[in-house]
């Protein structure tokens, strides 16, 4: 069983393997089930997230508190103009991951990838590479799994959710599974796959959890965005041979030690952060009608 | 290791918006659902923490409800749990308490009916995950990730060793185990984790030991 990412990536480099087969190796010994059944779980979650992806990117998607919705449709309009800057395929990212943000902002169906505040990285990323690498279905569901193992290894070691580590954890976890999936996919050696886990995590570290109304809408469909847009820049910096100086495993109890140490005005308390500008304050008081029991 | 699963990381597949606020939160309510065994007539369900301060917006409430309703995280049925409560005559209180908790995600759920009552404590700690902390006043720890029992029985000699013989005739292997006791030779409770599915004639074994009060079963 690994607990670490150098275990991880050590095992699979020692036995010519991938991280998602050696994730799937652990998930049979765990939990008993059988490969075929594993990949069923598997494939079951991948078809949620298309569809979320496929709705955020085409349909009308608003929130009840009405903060957020429409922004992937309108990134996806200009992405076809072809006027883009940072990328196609960026912006493919970035645009999905909103997508699948908004549908979940809006109580739709999602995939929590770790969580669903941060359920739009690994998608996004997902579809967006998908769209450009033309993977087989087996790859695709391989992808998930190798971002499920990094997530395996910051939950169990640091943490996922904002109200515990703030958004370095939620956000900054799923950029971190998605730098490193897509180096996988994309025929990156899995120590490469820890190098951008790294540079993305690093890109991440000390952000607040900050949501305006407390609600997993402002800034997280945004941070959703660039986390998907940092993933795909570390993963591309990875692949170019670039390591990062402090390995995987520091990085990520460096964020572990940043979170605990983090004031709980700033860990999805709604006290902090951009959740207490006067415009926050005031969205606050418009949804809710009167500002939240702070306590 | 609090996370075992890769389903943990890439799950649960559910109705947004937050895993730990929505999710989760039905999660705690099935898990009641499921020691209390049957339909209850009325839940009073309590919000602490950041449950209590977003409860509105994450549709915290709703959820719970929604678990006690048994549904699954990704039941769509989960957005009209309210209605469909007071559709089955189950009688709703939400409230939100400023009391200090030591998670900032928990919930107390007493449900009644049926002469039954049920009082369970439970933290989301992220991604969806739960942990169970009390079960009517027991503190314990219990995942819902696992099938698990909850004997309840007589302080004395022997309890475990009588439990654990009828486990080991149907090759049940324990991967968690807890007891806890409110005093020393009161009523104590033991919870226990397997790695198999538990049939109902392990119950019906366990249930016939002396001074086994009641045997349940949670496998969610």
């Amino acid at each position: 069983m690994f607990k670490t990412v150098s275990e991880l990536v050590e095992r699979a480099e020692r036995e010519n393997k991938k991280i998602a087969e050696i994730m799937i190796e652990q998930e049979i010994q765990m939990s008993g089930k059988s490969k075929e059944q594993i990949m069923d779980n598997m494939a079951k979650a991948y078809r949620v997230m298309e569809k979320a992806v496929q709705r955020g990117t085409t349909e009308d998607i608003q929130s009840h508190s009405g903060l957020t919705g429409g922004d992937a449709r309108k990134l996806q309009r200009y992405i076809q103009q072809g006027h883009v800057l940072s990328g196609t395929h960026v912006l493919e990212a970035v645009s999905k991951a909103m997508a699948t943000n908004e549908v979940n902002a809006a109580m739709g169906t999602i995939c929590a990838t770790p969580t669903a505040g941060a359920a739009g990285i690994v998608p996004g990323c997902l579809f967006a590479v998908a769209e450009k690498l033309q993977p087989s279905f087996e790859e695709r569901l391989h992808f998930l799994f190798t971002a499920g193992a990094i997530g395996y290894v910051i939950a169990n070691n640091a943490f996922i959710a904002g109200a515990t580590g703030g958004c370095q954890a939620e956000t900054g976890s799923a950029t971190a599974m998605a730098a490193a999936a897509i180096v996988e996919m994309a025929g990156g050696t899995p120590t490469q796959s820890a190098h951008a886990l790294a540079i993305a995590l690093q890109n991440l570290l000390g952000l607040v959890c900050d949501p305006v109304a407390g609600l997993v809408e402002v800034p997280c469909v945004k941070r959703n965005a660039i986390g998907a847009a940092i993933a795909m820049v570390a993963a591309d910096m990875a692949l170019a041979g670039i390591k990062f100086i402090i390995p995987a495993d520091e990085v990520i109890e460096a964020m572990y030690r940043i979170g605990k140490t983090m004031p709980h005005t700033l860990k999805e308390t709604a006290l902090g952060g951009l959740a207490a500008t006067p415009t926050g304050k005031a969205l606050e008081s418009r949804i809710f009608g009167t500002e939240l029991v702070k306590a | 290791m609090k996370y075992r699963s890769v389903f943990d990381i890439i799950g649960p597949i559910m109705i947004g918006p937050s895993s730990s606020h929505t999710a989760g939160a039905a999660r705690i309510g099935r898990v009641a659902r499921r020691i209390f065994g049957r339909k209850p007539d009325r839940a009073t369900i309590t919000l602490y923490g950041s449950f209590a301060k977003t409860y509105k917006g994450h549709g915290t409430d709703i959820a719970i409800v929604g678990g006690l309703l048994d549904l699954d995280t990704f039941d769509e049925g989960i957005v009209r749990s309210l209605e469909m409560a007071k559709e089955q005559g189950i009688q709703v209180t939400i409230q939100a308490s400023e009391e200090d908790v030591d998670h900032p995600n928990t919930a107390k759920i007493e449900l009644s009916g049926d002469q039954h009552h049920l009082e369970i404590v439970g933290t989301s700690i992220g991604g969806g995950s739960i942990e169970i902390i009390s079960i009517n006043g027991f503190n314990l720890r219990l995942s819902g990730h696992h099938p698990a029992l909850l004997v309840l029985h007589e302080d004395k000699y022997g309890m475990i060793a009588q439990v654990a013989n009828v486990l080991s005739k149907f090759k049940l292997n324990i991967g968690h185990m807890e007891v806890a006791r409110k005093s020393k030779g009161s009523e104590a409770l033991m919870v226990i984790e397997t790695d198999q599915p538990i049939g109902e004639q392990v119950l019906a074994e366990i249930g016939e030991i002396p001074s086994i009060l009641t045997v349940t079963k949670v496998e969610l």
